[in-house]
């Protein structure tokens, strides 16, 4: 109970940090964004009376001396007032990213899960038979993780995509051309799985790498470990002692160590997204950016975050949960 | 390789720690991983340093655009007629200009956070390891997008210093670990029953025992470092005076160089950010065997059950 009630109070204080980040940051925008802003907007249609103020606490550029200024801003994030964004004026913020951040959860998700999967079975079996074949691929591995991944991915388009092979469609989230309607009608989730498999191919080849890496160490140093020597010289099995003794110790710091890595798959996923116009947050992100529409990007930056903490609490939870030891020690 | 082992016995027998480590870099370094490693990297330093002076102006046009390799132009023109080669090497110094400096800063800034709070311990440790394990949950690139956009600063300087105040954690969490275990040993607790100096127990006895670990943060930082750049001048938040292997990629890309079949265009700028990145994690990987004992395999294993190093030693 102790070690969940520690662990709340840390992403605590990490999501109130991103939130004071988020205020802080558009402070450096050069000049006056918020006349600038609503200058863009009233070009494209008319604007709401209060937008400029509610703009200017979600930019931190509010009334009154900063910490006025904080609380006006915390308080439109509690009512979830999170302006209107400027490309796609005058669509809510909050509506646009609530389209695309299914996308991005199922796609990166599922990757991230596969990744996972994939680079501890192999880690697990390569550390086992340390020294052998298998093992002296790993070296390949610091190829694939080393790759720029948006790079790969074009590659892999221009190969499986476009020019060379057409096996997979070239980009967005499902056959745009067609009469397809997003929902749960089985033309549409063919569509949209056929085309989730390239942009997942990239983020399992490039993220796999360095489950591998860690998880391969981890099961070499526990091997040496005395509980397995003596499991081996109680002559069990030796499929036996390799899961249920030393990959199920040696999985353990790669589950403490989730929240370096999902970083670099959310990364990935950044420029993964981009490169395939998939309609997930990252590609908002990148053309939120490009646009210099800045509700949208505080929005995302918000939201991306906040998810990635979430799913660091779930597994550092989980972790409390599969070995015991983490809740005892704190 | 035998011999290698009972120098490592008869001096792990003796106690002589320094004897142990030196067998292990003797070791490493007939590593092949160690080799490529170190030859990558050195080639592509060198390229760094001193290609510039030689391979020519990078945005001199010529008369043939989008020319597949041949001997005038190594690696072909771009679709303007620039020659690609030349871009690559000048475009090798400023991407090794961001991963030393920003590898450098953030190792800086990760050994004061780290070894510092570790060594104080108590209300400063508490505070600033709460501040590395913030820094480190909150995902990087989307940071750095936001701060480069709202920034909208130009050069090299702030991009580095973007990417290294925001990759400092990971580094520093390792360092305060390590700290804290080495904090209690006789060596520094004898250090300090002497009376030496808090500063001096710090950089004399603690530092130097952490370098391995320091080197191999700096390693990592460097290769994050080129890689973010890269990503961040891909999707278009690099600076475009700048001539980087990511600007490089995002021209290439915005010019469809693959689709009208430029590969030499496309794929050069790439594969030097892997193989560079793949020599730095070869070193690396020779790195940890070298710190990890555990970790060295002496002898290929048979099949079914591999052997534990050192059972037979």
């Amino acid at each position: 109970m102790r070690y969940i009630v520690r662990k709340l109070a840390f992403y605590l204080v990490a999501a109130w940090a991103a939130l004071t980040i988020n205020f802080l940051l558009p402070q450096l925008i050069p000049g006056n964004p918020v006349e600038a802003l609503i200058g863009r907007m009233s070009q494209s249609g008319t604007v709401p009376p209060g937008e400029a103020k509610i703009l200017a606490s979600l930019l931190g550029l509010g009334t009154g001396n900063i910490f006025q200024k904080y609380g006006q801003y915390l308080d439109g994030l509690v009512h979830l007032r999170l302006g209107l964004s400027i490309s796609e004026f005058p669509t809510p913020v909050s509506t646009q990213i609530a389209q695309s951040i299914y996308w991005t959860l199922i796609l990166v998700g599922v990757a991230t899960v596969l990744s996972f999967a994939l680079g501890i079975l192999l880690g697990a079996v390569a550390g086992w038979k340390r020294g052998s074949r298998l093992d002296a691929i790993i070296p390949a591995t610091t190829l694939l993780t080393a790759m720029p991944y948006f790079w790969l991915a074009l590659i892999l388009l221009y190969f499986l995509a476009s020019n060379v092979w057409h096996v997979f469609p070239q980009g967005q989230g499902y056959d745009t051309n067609s009469e397809l309607s997003p929902g749960w009608n089985p033309a549409f989730l063919a569509s949209a799985v056929q085309h989730a498999i390239l942009p997942a191919l990239t983020i399992v080849l490039s993220s796999v790498g360095g489950w591998l890496l860690g998880m391969r160490n981890m099961m070499v140093s526990t091997l040496s470990d005395d509980y397995v020597v003596a499991a081996e010289a109680r002559g069990l099995r030796p499929r036996r002692i390799m899961i249920g003794y030393a990959a199920r110790n040696a999985v353990l710091p790669s589950v403490s160590g989730f929240a370096i890595s999902l970083g670099f798959v959310v990364s990935g996923a950044i420029a993964m997204e981009y490169v395939f116009s998939y309609p997930g947050i990252g590609n908002q992100l990148v053309q939120a950016v490009n646009n210099n529409d800045y509700p949208l990007m505080q929005g995302i930056f918000l939201v991306i975050t906040l998810a990635v903490l979430g799913a660091n609490l779930l597994v550092d939870l989980l972790h409390g949960f599969i070995d015991p030891r983490t809740r005892q020690a704190r | 390789m035998t011999a290698t082992n009972v120098v490592a016995a008869t001096a792990a027998e003796a106690g002589d720690q320094d004897a142990g480590r030196l067998s292990g870099l003797r070791a490493a370094f007939r590593s092949p991983r160690l080799v490529t490693g170190t030859c990558l990297v050195g080639f592509f330093a060198l390229l760094g340093i001193i290609g510039p002076f030689f391979a020519g102006s990078p945005n001199q046009l010529s008369h043939t655009e989008l020319a597949a390799p041949s001997l005038s132009h190594w690696l072909g023109t771009t679709q303007i007629g620039q020659d690609v080669f030349a871009q690559l090497v000048v475009s090798a110094r400023a991407s090794l200009e961001i991963g030393v400096g920003a590898g450098l800063l953030a190792t800086l800034v990760s050994v004061i956070v780290g070894i510092s709070g570790g060594y104080a311990g108590g209300v400063i440790d508490e505070v600033l390891n709460l501040a590395s394990n913030v820094v480190l949950v909150i995902p990087t690139l989307p940071l750095v997008i936001v701060i480069l956009a709202d920034v909208k600063a130009r050069g090299l300087a702030p991009l580095i210093i973007i990417i290294a105040l925001t990759s400092w954690a990971a580094a520093a969490r390792v360092l305060r670990a390590q700290t804290l275990s080495v904090r209690n040993r006789e060596y520094v607790l004898a250090a300090r029953a002497s009376g030496e100096r808090a500063w001096r127990i710090v950089f004399v006895e603690i530092l130097p025992n952490e370098l391995p670990i320091i080197v191999s943060n700096f390693i990592f930082a460097m290769i994050f470092a080129i890689l973010t750049q890269a990503a961040l001048a891909f999707i278009g938040l690099g600076d475009p005076t700048l001539l980087t292997w990511g600007n490089m990629i995002n021209i290439a890309y915005n010019d469809e160089a693959l689709s009208v079949g430029a590969w030499w265009w496309f794929i050069p700028p790439g594969l030097c950010i892997a193989l560079l990145g793949m020599g730095l994690a070869l070193i690396n990987f020779s790195l940890d065997e070298v710190l990890n004992p555990r970790l060295r395999v002496y002898r290929p294993a048979r099949p079914g059950r591999a052997r534990r190093p050192g059972s037979t030693a």
